[in-house]
């Protein structure tokens, strides 16, 4: 994008600016995407979970990944993040590196780090080990290596200077030596993020972050995920929450059925009939916004998820 | 040893260190504590000084200090990696056959530790390949397997000429380069204030009991050093939950790989120790001996530096208590001489399990690591 | 499909009632008398005596009439004549070793003796000795073709598999309901064997009594596991790696416990003294077919009763998913109880089966060798899967029996079986018929 002199993704006007001229259809071109899929799809059994035909997910901006419960959004997740492989031969790219068939742990080293919708901190581990996990090409982890302290002593001081500020900057310093089972379960969830972030990501997916968190820590967590826009980091996160979605994402794509049925800056996307019909169809009386429902909802998520695997005879 | 269960209070990294040396401490001055007692009861009359004397034979003899090293093993693989291996004695069979065949051959001994060596890692390699990205139970399947093919194949009479089929290897011929190898002379010694009196260098003597102690030194002094690495740190990430590992970009498979060969040398190793005493015999290196080092690992505590130490010398010398003292106690006609050893096994049975149900951190385990789920 | 009458009509009942009619099935099998057995001429052990009995036979069939000169310990010197099925049978009163040789002279001129000299020791009475002559036809080479062999193995890989998959099906459910890789149910079916020794042989019971007894007490001993340890070990919430190492413990607990009360020393349930068949190149006798249909009929049972009955839909509901099982009224506890229950009798079935028809009997050890094959029969079917377990059960049964024809070493037809496995590992991680598992 030559056009635009600065990149302050700070900027909410320029923010604006980059996704003004995006055509507001499924599987619309963006200026500068950092992530691009093609024909992702994944049976479970009979049953197609996910068939997203093509999305490009634009940089430096937060990108909220919504839809009515089995729509397929954490699927979506897990195959684009290589923990679960399409049914198909599919194509995706990311930051210009094509990401096809690579493992878990390739793609979370390309730059693209995920969250998990049931937390998962190492519970038996303290804070700080969590986060020092997280820090990538520590010489420590080399088997040979890893015998001599001097070969490591130094850079792991160094991480953990890094994994301290982090910590503190989610509110999580205190506890740094006490074990990670013993957190809330919203610090779980921060801990995970600050965790995630000791990679130095270049995109962060958050899969609904506000599951099973507190109103009170609501908030926050909502201010380090801008803060982390603020800084460059692009974020694409999955929620129920369309308040919340409303309030902190610059682009909104819907999922139902495992399709993309919209896409759009968040108010347009809301008055989408369309995307209406997708959610009432779903959930007749009940308020989107309502905590204790999605709880709930989870559950049946899940339930439904057991049942798709059980259905899934062959693969 | 308070375990606190308090876990929110602020300078707990250097209250949990302190409390990990006292454990450490407490556990060691208990197992000389132990030893010294042991020594000091042999010397008395009657059935309490011969199991006392026992008891203390078993507790410093090389199978012991064999067992342990396995057990450092099957520590790294269960108690950091949480791997459920359920073939060690197969690793030790391997190390013992490579060691063994190797000299008998008319090669030098460092040639057969290599080959024991050698054999370990191709082994970890065949196993952890077609498993290690699996649901842990099938490690335990494929493990407990192989090394029961292991064995079937080397009691292959057609094998006679290279493996001595069932009835196995002499060790006399292969002890040689290792008792050469002794500064220690000949004649007999007595460990003072004891009655533990063995030849310095011979069969069943002070040499070999010296190597395989200082071996268990070495070893455990490594497993520190590994553990408190960056690497045994995420060797305790994965045992914790994979997945997570796998999310920050850690390649899981191969640090598995890594743990499951570093586990497997250790047994070779202790495999070679094993049967440096005695001689090298397929059928003692079956199933039960793995379950033996599971005993004594989850007894001693895992994940610990020095549970397998202690786990070990206590499982040893524990079975010949029981035995001991069911012969002493009970008449003949209730349980013969045959039947007490098998009651002292059945024991060893249930203890396994009520450790685990009961105190699954073990003597010196850390209750909130050690709440093991795999 | 509706679970909540699952709990209304009390399904253990019926499935109870379906095991007793099974018991006294079997027990009624077992004890009809074979044609052709002489029962004067049978030595049964006792605390007095110990037997040594065998049938001549070359590679054609039995060999009437031969004499075998016996002679032992304190000056025992005897000489016995085969009956026209070649059996012979002695009874000893002394332990000590005795020398069994074929008298030349007693075969016809046709016959070449192989092997006609066999020394066994009688270390203890109460016990069955078998010595094997070998003795061959002059046109041995073509008699025994390639193909008969083959034959003659599918037909001993059947057996094995089917006595193999009663166990396996058990191990199966326990897995598919709980998670639990259980190393102790080998154990379960070494005890089968142990208790129709006990109950058949020791005690004298006859296969009337015994067999239902045993079929019994091998179901109260998985009543009573779940009762005492399981359950509350689920209820404490005890993870899944822990609950293994915990069958481990009860493993060598159990395998202690049978070599305390029959040392070293190997069992076999016995009735009679089987007649050696054969159709075509198949030899066989009648216990074989006994067990193997009464493996099949069982099989086909517990098979009927997972697909048709409520309580075998509501046990597939567990394993598909306990949670959801549970919250459809399933009482979950009540359908583990139960498979826990069916696992052990059946294993104890197999296991009762086993020491009838297999020749090397039961060991207190056995159930390790059991154990491995079990393992790869479920795990070749796909863990959990009660279906893949039999499928799995007959392949590991062929493969173990095939391989010596195919001119692998003896010994290592266990291991051919346990290749098989870490080869299929390798390919088709999730097993025959198992489902994918998403791994990650």
């Amino acid at each position: 994008m030559s056009e635009v002199a600065t990149r302050d993704y700070a900027d909410p006007a320029f923010r604006a600016q980059l996704v003004s001229g995006v055509d507001r259809t499924p599987g619309a071109g963006k200026p500068d995407p950092i992530l691009v899929v093609d024909s992702v799809v994944r049976h479970f059994g009979g049953m197609t979970a996910v068939d997203v035909d093509h999305l490009e997910v634009q940089r430096g901006i937060i990108t909220a990944l919504i839809g009515p419960n089995g729509a397929g959004k954490t699927t979506f997740f897990n195959l684009v993040t290589g923990f679960d492989r399409p049914s198909q031969g599919a194509h995706w790219s990311f930051d210009g590196k094509t990401l096809d068939k690579t493992s878990a742990s390739a793609v979370a080293q390309a730059g693209m780090v995920r969250t998990f919708q049931l937390t998962k901190a190492l519970n038996r581990m303290t804070v700080m080990d969590n986060m020092m996990l997280g820090a990538t090409e520590q010489s420590g982890e080399n088997l040979l290596k890893s015998i001599f302290k001097p070969l490591w002593h130094g850079q792991e001081r160094e991480i953990e200077e890094r994994a301290k500020d982090l910590l503190d900057r989610f509110k999580l310093l205190p506890k740094k030596d006490d074990y990670a089972g013993s957190l809330s379960g919203g610090q779980r969830k921060l801990l995970e993020m600050a965790r995630a972030l000791m990679t130095s990501p270049k995109m962060i997916m958050l899969d609904e972050p506000m599951a099973g968190v507190n109103p009170a820590l609501t908030q926050s967590l909502l201010g380090h995920i801008q803060s982390l826009r603020d800084e460059g980091t692009t974020v694409l996160f999955v929620e129920h929450d369309m308040h919340m979605v409303r309030h902190i994402s610059d682009w909104v794509v819907v999922m139902a059925e495992g399709r993309v049925i919209a896409e759009g800056p968040a108010d347009s996307v809301m008055s989408d009939q369309g995307v209406i019909d997708a959610y009432l169809g779903a959930h007749h009386d009940m308020d989107l916004g309502d905590d204790s429902l999605l709880e709930d909802d989870a559950v049946k998520d899940m339930a439904a998820e057991v049942a798709q695997e059980d259905a899934e005879g062959n693969a | 040893m308070s375990v606190t269960e308090d876990l929110t209070t602020g300078s707990e990294k250097d209250e949990a260190q302190r409390e990990s040396r006292n454990k450490l401490l407490y556990a060691g001055g208990g197992l000389v504590a132990f030893l010294v007692a042991l020594a000091v009861l042999s010397h008395l009359p009657g059935t309490v000084g011969q199991i006392s004397a026992s008891m203390l034979r078993v507790a410093i003899q090389p199978q012991t200090a064999a067992l342990v090293i396995a057990v450092i093993g099957l520590n790294i693989h269960f108690g950091y990696t949480g791997l459920l291996n359920m073939g060690q004695a197969g690793f030790m069979m391997l190390g013992a056959y490579g060691f063994s065949i190797a000299i008998w051959k008319g090669q030098p001994m460092v040639v057969g530790v290599l080959a024991g060596f050698a054999a370990a890692f191709v082994f970890a390699l065949l196993l952890g390949i077609p498993t290690l990205k699996l649901r842990g139970d099938y490690l335990a399947i494929v493990t407990i397997s192989a090394a029961e093919i292991l064995r079937y194949t080397g009691r292959l009479a057609k094998l006679e000429d290279f493996t001595g089929a069932a009835q196995g290897i002499p060790g006399s011929q292969y002890r040689g380069p290792f008792s050469n190898l002794s500064f220690l002379g000949d004649g007999q010694w007595t460990f003072p204030g004891t009655k533990l009196t063995y030849y310095l260098t011979g069969t069943d003597d002070w040499w070999t009991r010296l190597v395989a102690w200082g071996l268990v030194a070495l070893c455990s002094y490594l497993v520190f050093l590994l553990a408190r690495s960056p690497w045994g740190r995420l060797l305790r990430g994965i045992r914790e939950d994979e997945d997570a590992i796998r999310s920050l970009g850690k390649n899981v498979f191969a640090v598995k790989m890594q743990a499951l060969v570093i586990g497997g040398l250790f047994g070779a190793l202790g495999g070679i120790i094993f049967i440096l005493p005695a001689s090298m015999q397929p059928d003692a290196m079956g199933r039960n001996l793995t379950f033996f080092a599971w005993t004594a690992l989850l007894l001693g505590g895992a994940a610990t530096v020095f549970g397998p130490v202690l786990g070990s010398i206590l499982f040893f010398s524990v079975r010949i208590f029981l035995q001991g003292v069911t012969n002493a106690v009970v008449p003949n006609s209730v349980m013969n001489t045959q039947q007490t050893e098998q009651f002292a096994w059945i024991c060893i049975g249930v203890m396994l399990m009520l450790i685990v149900i009961f105190r699954p951190q073990g003597l010196v385990g850390d209750k909130r690591e050690l709440r093991f789920n795999v | 499909m509706d679970f909540r009458a699952v709990v209304r009509t009390r399904p253990g009942q019926r499935i109870l009632a379906t095991f007793f009619l099974t018991m006294i099935t079997v027990a009624a099998v077992l004890s009809l008398p074979p044609p052709g057995a002489h029962a004067a001429d049978l030595c049964l052990p006792s605390k007095t005596n110990s037997c040594i009995s065998s049938t001549v036979r070359s590679d054609t069939g039995v060999i009437a009439g031969a004499e075998v000169h016996v002679t032992g310990p304190n000056g025992f010197d005897e000489t016995l004549t085969t009956d026209e099925a070649g059996k012979f049978s002695l009874s000893v009163t002394d332990t000590g070793d005795y020398t069994l040789e074929l008298v030349p002279d007693s075969l016809d001129k046709s016959l070449t003796i192989t092997n006609g000299k066999v020394t066994l020791s009688v270390k203890q009475l109460n016990r069955v000795a078998a010595p094997v002559f070998g003795v061959r036809t002059a046109d041995y080479s073509s008699s025994t073709s390639f193909t008969d062999q083959l034959v003659n193995g599918t037909f001993s890989g059947l057996r094995l598999g089917l006595l193999l998959a009663l166990a396996s099906i058990g191990l199966s459910l326990i897995y598919g309901t709980t998670g639990l890789s259980n190393f102790a149910h080998a154990e379960q079916v070494t005890l089968g064997g142990m208790l129709g020794y006990l109950f058949v042989n020791q005690w004298g019971l006859g296969m009337w009594v015994g067999v239902p007894l045993v079929l019994i007490a091998a179901g109260f001993s998985g009543w009573l596991q779940d009762f005492v340890l399981w359950q509350p070990l689920r209820r404490r919430g005890l993870g899944l790696a822990q609950m293994m190492i915990v069958t481990i413990g009860l493993s060598l607990t159990l395998q202690y416990v049978f070599q305390f009360f029959i040392g070293a020393s190997t069992v076999k349930v016995l009735v009679f003294n089987p007649t050696p068949r054969s159709l075509g190149p198949i030899s066989y006798t009648s216990p074989d077919l006994i067990a193997m249909g009464v493996s099949v009929v069982v099989i086909a049972l517990v098979g009927y009763a997972l697909l048709r009955t409520r309580i075998g839909r509501a046990t597939r509901a567990v394993s598909d998913n306990p949670a959801l099982a549970s919250a459809s009224g399933i009482d979950v506890d009540r359908v583990i109880r139960l498979v826990w229950v069916v696992a052990t009798t059946l294993a104890g079935l197999s296991g009762l089966l086993y020491s009838l028809v297999i020749q090397r009997g039961m060991r207190w050890d056995s159930g390790m060798q059991i154990l491995l094959l079990l393992f790869a029969a479920v795990t070749l079917g796909g863990l959990g899967t009660a279906f893949g377990a039999l499928i799995g059960s007959l392949v590991i049964g062929m493969v173990v029996e095939l391989t010596p024809v195919l001119g692998a070493p003896g010994d290592l037809k266990y291991a051919s079986a346990l290749l098989i496995l870490i080869l299929l590992l390798l390919v088709r991680p999730q097993g025959l018929l198992g489902r994918a598992d998403r791994v990650g």
